[in-house]
């Protein structure tokens, strides 16, 4: 019985072959905006949650200069206050596990006949801990090269690209503003950070050698920033508090003044950009399920005009003994047919939106089979939803007054 | 009276309407035994189609009895009703109302669909009713591909298919021309001499009523009066 029905389903769907199209092509767009949303938001949040791990965990950022700009103060990191010894203090602290100061600038750098122009960070073999970088090939350099000043660098990934191809960067020669270092060792791959920044596009030296050979500072012994790694999560407040007080007492500012530096807690940024990530997935799966839902509303729509059009044939079905419930189940499973139909045919257009999206806007994008499960499910659950009433409808008609319709 | 089929006691039915209650049967009592087959014949607008659509089971009446095989209507509620139809009654309309979209097979099969008999045997058993009724080979055609006269005798098939007591035809032949009409007649005497199959036919066409073995004249929403067909009066004598 349901065999014939489901059949009968189908001819009724071929018979009104453009108006099913039509009715479908409701379902069809709003299961496929549910599927490229939920892929979209699914890949932006994943991307955030990388940025979050590569990030490196519990950091703060120390700035030279404080945030909010007063007088004649310009904005931060603009005038070094912090020196190499300050990040000596805090790393002292007992709540700060690791500190790595910064002394950062863009700067040229050629190898053979390939240049190419990136981010130059004077720092200490620290911040592979802090960062949490891993070298991919060679090694690191040594607390020996930062006391010497010498002239080795860590390339990023990107760098390594494009200076030196498929060529193994470990041992060669570079020329950083036309002086020569030796590459030691070329870092992991790391990806995007928070702001998209690509974090690979980067060449680590040791930080005196930034600051006396490369930048040549006008104030010696100081850096743009101090990165530093509180011991655990729950000591991020703490540590913050005494790295405040510690930098307050060494820079001799009284207590009347503000600070002449500023700390950013990345860890609740990272959190905040997390949640920001949620919110953008699930504004998108609700906007999108607006479209799923319209597309209900489309099957309820031709379904009644459907209903009302063959109130002749519902009469000939129950003059000839149908049930209720035939009726009922005829023009449910219409309904239901052409929403999986429907639904069927999104699943594969938002899949294919969504790979394209990735292909040529470089977006990152996630499916899940539960996403795709619940999008088959909803749209099911639209067409019996919306298909019940049109089918009762047609399932409570008076046989004679159906059969007088002309 | 044990094999009566149907036993009406003091019927009427009343349409409302916005002018009023229009009373259209106005008290009719009725017996048709098993085997009969009866011509309802009177004027235009007295009421033959509202008696034969409460015959049908597909209108209630609005008083009095009606006995269906020894069952009181009034008992029965809507799912029971759509059984009787299914199983008891078979129906054709002046209009034949096959569907449109199916094939002359699958109308003939439509009521065993209903009933809840298994595919096949429902093929099986239409195929036999298309050959009954003589157009064993249009089972695959559509029923705009077919003539009148052919449209309702599938009608008339699938009117038999579930072994019906009682055949309720309501002007049969009135969109038919003289000589298919002649043939559906046939058709219908043979059903009811051959298989003993009771029959309750409205026509206004003292011709077409003959085929029956008796008439019951209807005028103005009550019976008037009934009599034997001629060829009935002559096998008496
Ligand atoms: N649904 C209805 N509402 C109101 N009046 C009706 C309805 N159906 C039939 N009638 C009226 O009932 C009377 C009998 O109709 P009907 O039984 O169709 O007559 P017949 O079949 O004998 O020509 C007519 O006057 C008709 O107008
Ligand atoms: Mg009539």
């Amino acid at each position: 019985m349901i065999w014939s029905m489901l059949n009968e389903a189908l001819e009724a769907m071929i018979a009104n072959r453009m108006r099913s199209f039509l009715t479908m092509l409701g379902m069809i767009i709003g299961v496929g905006a549910v599927i490229i949303m939920s892929a979209i938001g699914a890949g932006a949040q994943e991307a955030v949650k990388q940025s979050i791990a590569s990030m490196g965990s519990n950091l703060f950022i120390v700035l030279s200069g404080s945030t909010t700009s007063g007088g004649a103060r310009m904005g931060s990191g603009a005038t070094p206050t912090l020196t190499i010894s300050d990040g000596e203090a805090v790393a002292d602290l007992p709540s700060i596990a690791e500190v790595a100061p910064i002394a950062s600038g863009m700067a040229q750098v050629i190898y053979g006949s390939n240049n190419w122009s990136t981010t130059i960070m004077g720092s200490t073999p620290n911040i592979l801990t802090v960062r949490n970088w891993t070298i991919e090939s060679g090694y690191s350099f040594t607390d020996a090269d930062v006391r010497g000043a010498t002239r080795v660098a860590l390339i990023g990934k990107t760098v390594a690209e494009n200076l030196f191809g498929d060529e193994d960067p470990v041992g060669k020669m570079i020329r950083i503003k036309q002086s020569p270092y030796q590459v030691v060792g070329v870092l992991a791959l790391k990806g995007q950070s928070l702001d998209g920044r690509d974090q690979d596009d980067t060449i680590i030296v040791p930080v005196t050698t930034a600051q006396h050979k490369l930048f040549g500072s006008q104030f010696q012994g100081t850096v743009r920033l101090i990165m530093a790694q509180a011991v655990s999560a729950d000591q991020m407040d703490e540590a913050e508090n005494q790295m405040t007080e510690l930098l307050r007492q060494r820079h001799h500012i009284r207590n009347n003044k503000e600070n002449d530096f500023s700390i950013r807690n990345l860890a609740a940024m990272a959190a905040s950009a997390a949640d920001t990530a949620k919110v953008m997935s699930l504004m998108l799966g609700a906007i999108a399920s607006i479209s799923l839902l319209v597309g209900g509303i489309g099957i309820m729509n031709i379904m009644l005009v459907s209903v009302t059009e063959r109130t002749r044939e519902i009469g000939i079905r129950v003059a000839i003994g149908a049930h209720e419930r035939d009726i009922l189940l005829q023009f449910l499973l219409e309904a239901l047919m052409i929403s999986i139909f429907g639904s069927m045919i999104g699943i594969l257009l938002g899949v294919g939106g969504a790979l394209i999206a990735e292909k040529f806007l470089s977006m990152s994008v996630i499916f899940t089979s539960q996403s795709i499960f619940t999008a088959f499910g909803v749209a099911a659950t639209i067409g019996i939803f919306f298909g019940f009433y049109p089918a009762r409808k047609a399932a409570k008609m008076e046989p004679i007054e159906a059969l007088r319709f002309q | 009276m044990t094999d009566s089929v149907i036993n009406i006691k003091n019927l009427t039915k009343n349409y409302e309407t916005a002018a009023g209650v229009v009373p259209v049967l106005k008290g009719i009592d009725m017996t048709v035994s098993s085997g009969e087959f009866l011509a309802i014949m009177g004027a235009s607008g007295s009421g033959k189609s509202t008696l034969m659509n409460i015959l049908g089971c597909l209108d209630i009446p609005s008083g009095g009895i009606y006995e269906l095989n020894g069952t009181d209507i009034k008992s029965l509620d809507k799912n029971s009703l759509a059984s009787f139809r299914n199983s008891m009654i078979g129906f054709i309309f002046q209009g034949f109302n096959l569907l449109p979209r199916m094939s002359i097979i699958d109308n003939i099969a439509l009521p065993l669909v209903y009933a809840g008999i298994p595919k096949e045997e429902r093929i099986e058993r239409a195929c036999i009713m298309l050959e009954k009724v003589g157009l064993g080979l249009y089972g695959s055609y559509r029923p705009n591909q077919i003539s009148g006269g052919q449209q309702q005798r599938v009608a008339i098939a699938r009117a038999l298919i579930n072994r019906p007591k009682l055949i309720l035809a309501d002007e049969p032949t009135g969109n038919l021309d003289t000589k298919t009409s002649q043939e559906i007649m046939n058709l219908f005497s043979d059903l009811n001499m051959q298989e003993g199959i009771t029959i309750i036919l409205v026509t206004h066409e003292n011709d077409i009523a003959q085929y029956a073995q008796s008439i019951v004249h209807i005028h103005d929403g009550k019976i008037d009066f009934s009599e034997p067909t001629n060829r009935m009066k002559e096998s008496v004598k």
